[in-house]
């Protein structure tokens, strides 16, 4: 069992540990609801380091990743950042994925940490008519997400960084509570904040810096539970429930991150033809119109046959609602259209409404 | 921490008889596993239950479980504050987190469970 090297921190804080992909980590200390309330209200520290990062190095870095990916990476100028994936041949996920241009030959893929150890063979393998160098970073790197209202307020006092400034989707390196790193306007909660991402080998000052200085804001340490309820409410995708080697991104409504117009890429033929002719399932999100929570793998009916199962369900803990993702026959993807789950033998109505369930209050 | 005057099952349940009656709810350390419990579906009053039946289930963010009746009988009553105020589960789980009253059909099954002492060291052995 592997533990990341904030683990001790967590530990006396209280976390509730559980194996997580190979990991042990904290899912949750105070509960989840007061944990996902938090985030949305105040701020909350989570210790993602189990993610992955892969280095993409030398002088065709940039065609090497036009080649793997759907997005243009020939848009990042160093220090931006953009979501994309690894697409199969058939435009379907080997992972989702950031790419950060750290210099113009030199890219960090953030990936997702049960899956870095395939991402990296993945991208290894298809380096042959490329000058580029792919390594597998993952074990050095320590990250930790800060998210919140007042993510930017705790967090600046502790870097060199001005953070004002920084756009969402940007990063600079500089140093936080005095340790070298990297520090992005990103998160996967729907709400402002900041990853940070060190190789120091002891980076446990940074969590307790971030700690101390968000108490007066009401900063709270967040698990894995939370991180769940957090990013299904902002419709953000887990691998594995929502996407995966058997849904291509336009079935996964991620039509936005495909570039077409960059020229040709892995999957980019199948997803064009997809395009073209048109998909026959979308993934949309539901809200439970019945009690109960809809969970991964519930089946879903309509017209009393079975079309589908949840992907991702969960109580939304800010929505005070019970909500979810579900792959539906293209017809029956519409708002407002009815269909049901069975909840452990009890069927439930669900509807299908818009997406993100959450999005945060314009300044 | 746990109620002297109780009895508990191997699910986590806990029974406190008064009389012919007797309150039903889960332990503290079933409603800590759980976490935050967002729905408790309830049985109707008036509904026969058998030892070790499912009488209910109690739904947290994280999972879904179901909440057996630790001995037979018949519901004279259930929580209904838990309607509108499930965290009662987790708040007070041996006290106003109750789940249903029971008319016991059979006092003797009581005797087939754990007092107290037996329960704590039962979860001891478990959290390791």
């Amino acid at each position: 069992m592997k533990r990341t090297r904030f683990y001790p921190y967590q530990e006396k804080l209280g976390g509730r540990m559980i194996k997580f992909f190979g990991w042990e980590m904290p899912v949750e200390y105070s509960g989840i609801i007061s944990e996902h309330l938090a985030v949305r209200h105040k701020a909350g520290l989570f210790d993602v380091s189990h993610m992955g990062e892969i280095y993409v190095r030398g002088r065709q870095a940039l065609d090497f990743l036009q080649h793997i990916t759907p997005n243009d990476v020939a848009r990042l100028a160093p220090g931006q950042a953009q979501y994309t994936a690894l697409t199969t041949p058939r435009g379907t996920f080997v992972d989702d994925m950031l790419i950060y241009c750290l210099e113009p030959e030199f890219y960090l893929l953030v990936v997702n940490g049960s899956n870095a150890d395939k991402d990296f063979q993945w991208a290894s393998g298809h380096t042959a008519s490329f000058q580029v160098k792919v390594e597998n970073v993952s074990e050095a790197y320590s990250q930790l997400a800060l998210q919140g209202p007042a993510a930017e307020k705790i967090l600046q006092p502790l870097t060199d960084i001005p953070l004002a400034q920084m756009k969402s989707f940007a990063s600079a390196q500089g140093r936080v509570a005095g340790l070298a790193g990297l520090v992005s306007r990103t998160g996967y909660t729907g709400e402002d904040g900041f990853e940070v991402y060190t190789r120091d080998p002891s980076p446990g000052p940074l969590w307790e810096a971030i700690m101390e200085k968000g108490k007066p804001y009401g900063l709270l340490p967040i698990g894995l539970g939370a991180r769940d309820t957090l990013r299904l409410e902002a419709k953000l995708m887990l691998y594995g429930n929502d996407i995966d080697e058997t849904t291509t991104m336009l079935e996964a409504d991620l039509k936005w991150v495909i570039k077409f117009k960059k020229g040709d890429f892995l999957g980019g033929e199948a997803l064009l033809k997809q395009s073209e002719e048109g998909i026959s399932r979308k993934i949309v999100g539901f809200e439970l119109l019945g009690r109960g929570i809809a969970r991964p793998h519930y089946p879903v009916f309509a017209g009393g046959v079975q079309v589908s199962q949840v992907c991702s369900g969960t109580f939304a803990p800010f929505l005070k609602k019970s909500i979810g993702l579900v792959y539906l026959p293209l017809e029956q993807t519409a708002m407002g259209t009815e269909f049901e789950i069975d909840l452990r033998g009890q069927r439930t109505r669900a509807k299908v409404v818009p997406t993100p369930f959450y999005k945060r209050p314009a300044l | 921490m746990y109620p002297g005057d109780f009895y508990y099952t191997k699910d986590h349940e806990w029974i406190q008889v008064k009389g012919q009656e007797a309150v039903v709810g889960i332990t503290d350390f079933a409603q800590k596993q759980l976490g935050d419990v967002v729905y408790v579906q309830l049985p109707q009053v008036g509904a026969k239950l058998s030892s070790h039946q499912a009488m209910g289930t109690i739904e947290s963010v994280k999972a879904v479980s179901d909440v057996f009746s630790p001995v037979s009988g018949e519901v004279s009553a259930v929580n209904t504050n838990l309607a509108g105020a499930p965290e009662l589960v987790n708040q007070d789980p041996h006290g106003q987190g109750w789940i249903i009253k029971l008319k016991l059909a059979n006092p003797k099954e009581l005797e087939a469970l754990m007092k107290a002492g037996d329960y704590e060291k039962f979860v001891e052995g478990l959290d390791k």
